[in-house]
């Protein structure tokens, strides 16, 4: 699965999670929590609707991998893989 | 049948906490005892009218825009929007004490300008008072006790001033009597004077219905008229729960909203609980029907906390009713409320449960006909003379709440020992609402929320 696909999945993940948060113009390299105001429940929440859509689950210890939209990008990408396109 | 998880009440917190685990894709059965959902905080119709069991006001109400308060942030979690819930802002409400009285509104601005004008020495105090309750991490789950009247002694240098902060705070959330834990002072002052009181046009069943349509789109299953008798317990663990007709069921995990002591009760291994942890803080509640709008005969707060003496005593009296201190409120005095078909007030006063249980069924039917007639005496001094504007009136005493929800005493408010993290004396039995230690209705729907993350979705 492609970067920006990935980086559309988070996003529409956001908006449902915190569907108040203004997700037109977040920037890729900057902390979605510094951008975005998402709290540590708000955390938990995007990575459950990634389990939940896409089965794939994530060890406590890897969050951080989820800070910015390009490191989920890299993060999941090899995790997404198997989802089809 | 085999759950993920089973979930004993209906009630706020249970709803909530079913939402949660629902979404995302637990198998989980709310096992509801009554006919009707709600729990505490149901709904009922008499003679063609609807009426709230309990309902003054939704508490922790904020304008759209703001974040990170418990409204939007339980909101977000169970992906429900604010139209959900239909909530309409107060206009004031007030504290009145001999000689003196408060008014407070959504801001709590307003709270600290009428602080600074009657009591002027008190104003610079107050303010750094706020900011403490401000800056108080309130999210902690153990925490030592700490109490809240030694506690504002030290702000606050004025005991009238500390009284009538107090009442409202009392009655709307505090399980023991006297004095509170000031963790707890601090969630509710947030929650009346930093946020604020907010009403659904149609009451709360606007609430209920909601929760209730959430929770079964999200395929949970909810069974009424089934009570919980028995949870057989081995290896400090609940093996299975037990319903009526002999009939049992089994889940990996059981969450309890029906109260420590009450959940205790249940569990075939259960521990005593001691005296002292049992709640004895309960109500009553007059529910009066009017030809008019209290507004129209010159009353235009939506709640109003009184006490007839400088000191305020929260406490279970030792006569049926203490008449001492009360709150009034008026459901039309919200913004868009003023447009109801007929008038309503509610009066809730600390009651002795002890006393209307003991009752036979004629003594008990006299007294509530006695208190009518206090309630309608009360409220000429408090809100207007309505008595030739009386249509009808309901009553609810302890009794009722105990019949009802099956609450011990009927202690609204629970255990005076709040269980914060849920757990009990076994490893998959966890309580959420009242005696988690989050009250009220958005307190119970936030507790609902945190034991389920907590203990079953952040468990994996
Ligand atoms: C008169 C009154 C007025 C109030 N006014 C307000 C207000 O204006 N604003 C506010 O925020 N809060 C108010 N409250 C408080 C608020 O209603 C409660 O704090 C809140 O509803 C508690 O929710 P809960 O989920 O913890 O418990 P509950 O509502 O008590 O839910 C527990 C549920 O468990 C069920 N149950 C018990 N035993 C069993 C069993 N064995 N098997 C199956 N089910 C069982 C009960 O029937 C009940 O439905 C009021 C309460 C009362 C009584």
């Amino acid at each position: 699965m492609g970067d920006q696909r990935i980086k559309n999945i988070i996003l529409e993940i956001i908006s449902v999670v915190a569907p108040d948060a203004e997700i037109t113009d977040v920037k890729a390299d900057v902390r979605l929590r510094d951008q975005l105001d998402l709290d540590s429940m708000d955390f938990l929440d995007i990575v459950m609707e990634l389990r939940k859509r896409y089965k794939i689950e994530i060890p406590k210890e890897e969050y951080p991998e989820l800070a910015t939209l390009d490191s989920c990008a890299a993060y999941l990408g090899p995790k997404l893989a198997a989802v089809p396109a | 049948m085999d759950y993920d998880v089973i979930i004993i009440g209906a009630g706020m917190s249970g709803l909530a906490a079913g939402i949660r685990l629902a979404y995302f894709g637990k198998r989980v059965c709310i096992l509801e005892k009554h006919y009707a959902f709600g729990g505490l905080n149901s709904y009922y119709r008499l003679d063609g009218r609807d009426f709230d069991v309990g309902l003054h006001a939704v508490t922790n109400f904020v304008g759209p825009g703001v974040r990170g308060t418990p409204l939007p942030k339980l909101l977000r979690q169970l992906r429900m929007s604010r139209n959900d819930f239909d909530l309409q802002p107060q206009v004031f409400s007030e504290i009145r004490f001999p000689g003196v009285s408060l008014r407070f509104t959504n801001d709590l601005n307003d709270l600290i300008a009428d602080v600074a004008e009657k009591f002027p020495a008190e104003a610079d105090r107050f303010r750094k008072l706020c900011e403490h309750v401000r800056d108080f991490d309130d999210v902690v789950l153990l925490s030592d006790y700490q109490s809240t009247r030694e506690t504002l002694k030290e702000f606050l240098h004025e005991p009238m001033l500390i009284e009538m902060l107090l009442c409202p705070i009392m009655y709307y959330g505090s399980a023991e009597e006297h004095d509170m834990d000031f963790l707890q002072f601090v969630i509710i002052f947030k929650s009346l004077y930093c946020e604020g009181f907010a009403r659904p046009r149609d009451g709360v069943r606007k609430i209920i219905k909601a929760l209730v349509k959430k929770f079964r789109s999200c395929g949970g299953e909810l069974r009424m008229q089934t009570a919980v008798e028995r949870l057989d317990v081995a290896d400090d663990r609940v093996t299975s729960v037990a319903i009526g007709g002999g009939e049992t069921l089994t889940c990996s995990t059981v969450l309890s909203s029906a109260g420590y002591v009450e959940t205790m009760r249940f569990c075939e291994d259960g521990p005593t609980v001691p005296a002292d942890e049992v709640g004895r803080v309960s109500f009553v509640e007059t529910i009066a029907v009017l030809d008019k709008l209290p507004q129209q005969l010159g009353h235009e707060a939506a709640i109003v906390f009184f006490n007839d003496c400088e000191t305020f005593t929260y406490a279970m009296p030792e006569v049926p009713v203490d008449l001492r201190s009360g709150v009034v409120c008026c459901p039309s005095n919200y913004e868009g409320h003023d447009d109801m078909p007929e008038g309503l007030l509610r009066m809730t006063w600390l009651a002795n449960s002890g006393v209307w249980m003991a009752d036979g069924e004629e003594a008990y039917r006299q007294r509530k006909i006695d208190y009518l007639s206090e309630f309608k005496t009360q409220a000429r001094r408090y809100v207007a003379d309505f008595d030739e504007h009386f249509v009808v009136s309901d009553m609810f005493t302890p009794r009722t709440i105990q019949r009802f929800t099956g609450r011990v005493n009927g202690a609204v408010y629970g255990s005076p020992r709040k269980r914060r993290d849920g757990r009990t004396h076994l490893k998959n039995l966890f309580l959420c609402g009242t005696d988690q230690g989050y009250l009220g209705i958005i307190g119970a729907l936030l507790s609902g929320i945190t034991i389920a993350n907590m203990h079953v979705l952040a468990e994996e």
